[in-house]
C-alpha cells in the first residue's frame, strides 16, 4: 500500500484537483448522444419501423381501395314471370340503368328474396293495373327498390310528371370515406407511436435495470426524458410526411387548411401523447405490464375518437365525455383542418384539449415515475 | 478495524441498516476502506452485500446509519459524487441494439471529466468489437463493457458487484488484470464476489458479511492463519493450510452459493 499515490482525500484537494470543464463538441453533449440513441434503437427496431410507417399506408391503402367511390349503385330486383303483365313490367324496367332486372318462376325467386340476391319481388297482377311488391322494409336497398321500380313501373304505364327534373353529378374530393379516414390514421399514428415509443423503450429500460444503471452516473433525468420526446419529433415529421403525402398523391385527399397549423397540430398531438405515453411508462416494471395498459388507454380512443367511423354515431349523452379524449381531440382538428380549410382559431378548443391532456399527464408522470 | 489513516478513507459506513417489507437486509453493518486499497465484501446470497453497495453508490436509502464517500454525504454532495464514481450492477443489461463504440460514448457524455472512448475499449481490450453491436458479444465481453462503462467517467472509486460471475478462467484474469491497473493508478476498488481465489488474489482486505453485518476483517492472510485447519468439515479433509473459502465456511456454516 505504501508505494501507492492516495488520491486526494479531502472535498478542497478534490476539487482543486479536478480539472477545468472540458469543452464539448455538439455530438458528445449528453443530449444528443441520449437523442442518438433513441433515434438508434428506433431504426435498428424493423418491427417498429413497419408499425410506424408501413402499415399506417398498407391500412390506408386497403380501406381506401375497398371504399373507393364507384359509379352509382345498381339495385337487384326480381320479376315474376308467370303473371300475364309481367313482359310489361319488365320491359319498362329494363329501361332504367340503375337496376338489374331478373325473372323468376315462383319458387326461385322466393329463394332469391330470402337469399338476398334480389333487393325485391315484383309480383304482376292479373291485369296490367295492378302490381305488388314484395320487399323487407328495414332494408335500405329495399326500400331505394320500391321507389325506384314503382317509379319505371308508373312512367311505363303513361304516368307523367308535372315537374320537369334535370340531373347534375358531382364527385367532391373530402366527402369521400378516404377524405374522412386519413386524418383519422394520422391521429391514431401519433398515439400509437408516442404511446408505445415511450412506453415500451421505457419499461424495457426499467425492467433490464438500465435505467437504474444510469441513475448511477451523472445523468439528467430531464434529458433522458426529453431526449424521447426529441427522437419522437424527429420521427414525427418522416411519420406525417409519408402518410399525408401518399393519402395526398394516391388517393387526392385535400389539404385545404395552412400546413403550418396541420404541423402544429401534429406537433401538438405527438407532445400531448408523448405525456400520455411516460405515465403509461412512470411506474410499470415489466412490458407486459405495459402493454395491457397502452391496450387499456388506446382501445377506448380507437373506438370513441373517431379513426374509422364518425364518433357522432354515439348517443348524444356520451358526446361531451367523447370530445374531451385526446384523440377525439386531435382527429377533430385534422379533419376540420384538412377538409375544411378550417383557421387556427377554429380548432383552437381542440388543441387546448390536446396542451391540457399532456400537461396533466406530463405532470403526474413525473410524480409518479420509477426511475429503478 | 486496524490501523487508522490520517487521509479521510474513500468509504466509512457506520451502523448501516435497511429493511426491506418481509425481511432485514442490512443490520447496522460498519466498515471502512482506504484510500488505494482494494476491498472485498464475501458473503453468501442475501448477506446484504449488494443492498450495502448500493446504499454506498446512492442508488438506495438507508433507514438508518451514515455514508461517507469520498469524505462527502449523498444528502449534500449528490452530484459530486456521480462524478468520481464508477459502478458495474450486478443485473444490468446494456442495450443490445447499441455497439460498443455507441454506448460508451452515451456513458461518456455524462460526465464532466470523461476518458477518451478508444483509450477505455483498449484498456478493456474491445477493441476487434469497437463497432458491434451489445447483442452479438459474448458473457465475458459483456461484463468487460459494464466495467468500462464505469471506467469511461475516470472514477476515483469503483464500485464492482460480482464482476466475474459466470465469466470463464480467461476472461476473469483479464478482469482482474483490469482491476489491478486501476488499483496502480492510486485509486480505490470495492468489489464482491463469490470466488474466494479472486478475493485472495486482488484485494488487500476483505469483510465476510452475514446477515447483514460484518462477522470478519481482515487481509486475506490474517483471516486464513486465524483458522484451525483440523476442525475443518469432511468431505475434503485438507492438507497443508486453510484457505479463505475455509474461513468462511468457518464462520457462516454455509458455502458461498447457499441461499
Amino acid at each position: 500500500m505504501s508505494d501507492r499515490v492516495p488520491f486526494p482525500m479531502t472535498k478542497e484537494m478534490a476539487e482543486a484537483e479536478r480539472r477545468p470543464l472540458k469543452r464539448r463538441t455538439f455530438k458528445n453533449s449528453s443530449m444528443v448522444q441520449l437523442t442518438l440513441v433513441r433515434f438508434r434503437e428506433f431504426i435498428r427496431e424493423p418491427e417498429a419501423v413497419f408499425w410506424t410507417f408501413i402499415f399506417p399506408i398498407l391500412l390506408a391503402a386497403g380501406l381506401g381501395i375497398a371504399f373507393r367511390q364507384r359509379g352509382p349503385d345498381k339495385v337487384a330486383v326480381g320479376v315474376i314471370a308467370t303473371a300475364p303483365a309481367s313482359a310489361a313490367v319488365v320491359q319498362s324496367l329494363k329501361k332504367d340503368s340503375t337496376l338489374v332486372v331478373t325473372t323468376y318462376d315462383d319458387s326461385a325467386a322466393a329463394l332469391a328474396l330470402r337469399t338476398g340476391k334480389v333487393a325485391m319481388l315484383v309480383v304482376p297482377g292479373s291485369a296490367t293495373d295492378s302490381v305488388r311488391y314484395v320487399y323487407d322494409r328495414g332494408r335500405a336497398d329495399a326500400v331505394s327498390a320500391r321507389v325506384l321500380v314503382d317509379r319505371d313501373v308508373q312512367t311505363g304505364a303513361g304516368r307523367a310528371d308535372p315537374v320537369r327534373a334535370t340531373d347534375t353529378y358531382v364527385t367532391e374530393a373530402g366527402s369521400r370515406y378516404i377524405d374522412f379516414l386519413i386524418p383519422g390514421l394520422l391521429g391514431m399514428n401519433l398515439m400509437g407511436s408516442s404511446i408505445w415509443g415511450l412506453g415500451f423503450s421505457i419499461v424495457t429500460a426499467r425492467s433490464k435495470k438500465l435505467l437504474k444503471r444510469l441513475m448511477a452516473t451523472p445523468m439528467s433525468r430531464a434529458q433522458y426524458l426529453f431526449s424521447y420526446l426529441c427522437s419522437r419529433l424527429v420521427f414525427l415529421v418522416l411519420e406525417v410526411a409519408t402518410l399525408l403525402g401518399f393519402g395526398h398523391y394516391a388517393f387526392g385527399v385535400p389539404l385545404r387548411g395552412s400546413l403550418v397549423t396541420l404541423g402544429l397540430i401534429c406537433l401538438l398531438g405527438a407532445v400531448g401523447f408523448g405525456g400520455l405515453g411516460l405515465l403509461t411508462a412512470s411506474r410499470a416494471k415489466t412490458t407486459e405490464a405495459v402493454s395491457g395498459i397502452m391496450n387499456f388507454i388506446m382501445l377506448p380512443m380507437w373506438i370513441f375518437s373517431g379513426v374509422f367511423f364518425s364518433s357522432a354515431n354515439f348517443p348524444h349523452v356520451v358526446q361531451p365525455f367523447i370530445r374531451l379524449l385526446p384523440l377525439t381531440a386531435v382527429n377533430d382538428a385534422l379533419r376540420a383542418n384538412m377538409l375544411e380549410g378550417a383557421s387556427l382559431a377554429a380548432v383552437s378548443p381542440q388543441l387546448l384539449v390536446i396542451i391540457v391532456w399532456g400537461l396533466v399527464t406530463f405532470f403526474a408522470a413525473l410524480k409518479l415515475f420509477r426511475w429503478r | 478495524m486496524t490501523t487508522m489513516t490520517s487521509a479521510i478513507p474513500a468509504l466509512r459506513v457506520q451502523g448501516l441498516r435497511k429493511s426491506y417489507s418481509d425481511v432485514v437486509a442490512v443490520d447496522g453493518l460498519d466498515l471502512e476502506v482506504r484510500a488505494g486499497e482494494c476491498f472485498g465484501l464475501l458473503g453468501p446470497n442475501g448477506a446484504g452485500k449488494t443492498t450495502t453497495i448500493e446504499i454506498c453508490e446512492g442508488l438506495l436509502t438507508a433507514d438508518s446509519g451514515s455514508v461517507e464517500v469520498l469524505g462527502r454525504r449523498w444528502e449534500t454532495d449528490a452530484d459530486d459524487l456521480r462524478e468520481l464514481l464508477g459502478i458495474q450492477l450486478q443485473d444490468t443489461q446494456l442495450s443490445e441494439k447499441l455497439t460498443v463504440d455507441e454506448t460508451l460514448a452515451l456513458f461518456q457524455s455524462f460526465y464532466r471529466d470523461a476518458r477518451d472512448v478508444g483509450e477505455v475499449i483498449d484498456q478493456v481490450e474491445l477493441g476487434e468489437k469497437r463497432y458491434s453491436r451489445v447483442g452479438g458479444l459474448s458473457g465475458g465481453q459483456k461484463q468487460r463493457l459494464a466495467v468500462a462503462c464505469a471506467l469511461v467517467g475516470n472514477p476515483q472509486l469503483l464500485f464492482l458487484d460480482e464482476p466475474t460471475t459466470g465469466l470463464d478462467p480467461v476472461s476473469r484474469r483479464g478482469l482482474w488484470d483490469l482491476i489491478a491497473k486501476f488499483q496502480a493508478e492510486g485509486k480505490t476498488i470495492v468489489l464482491t464476489t463469490h470466488y474466494m481465489e479472486e478475493a485472495e488474489r486482488l484485494c488487500d482486505r476483505v469483510a465476510i458479511v452475514d446477515h447483514g453485518h460484518v462477522i470478519a476483517l481482515g487481509a486475506p492472510q490474517e483471516l486464513i492463519e486465524s483458522v484451525d485447519v483440523s476442525h475443518l468439515p469432511p468431505p475434503e479433509p485438507r492438507k497443508t493450510s486453510a484457505t479463505l473459502e475455509d474461513v468462511f465456511v468457518s464462520l457462516t456454516g454455509r458455502t458461498l452459493r447457499d441461499e
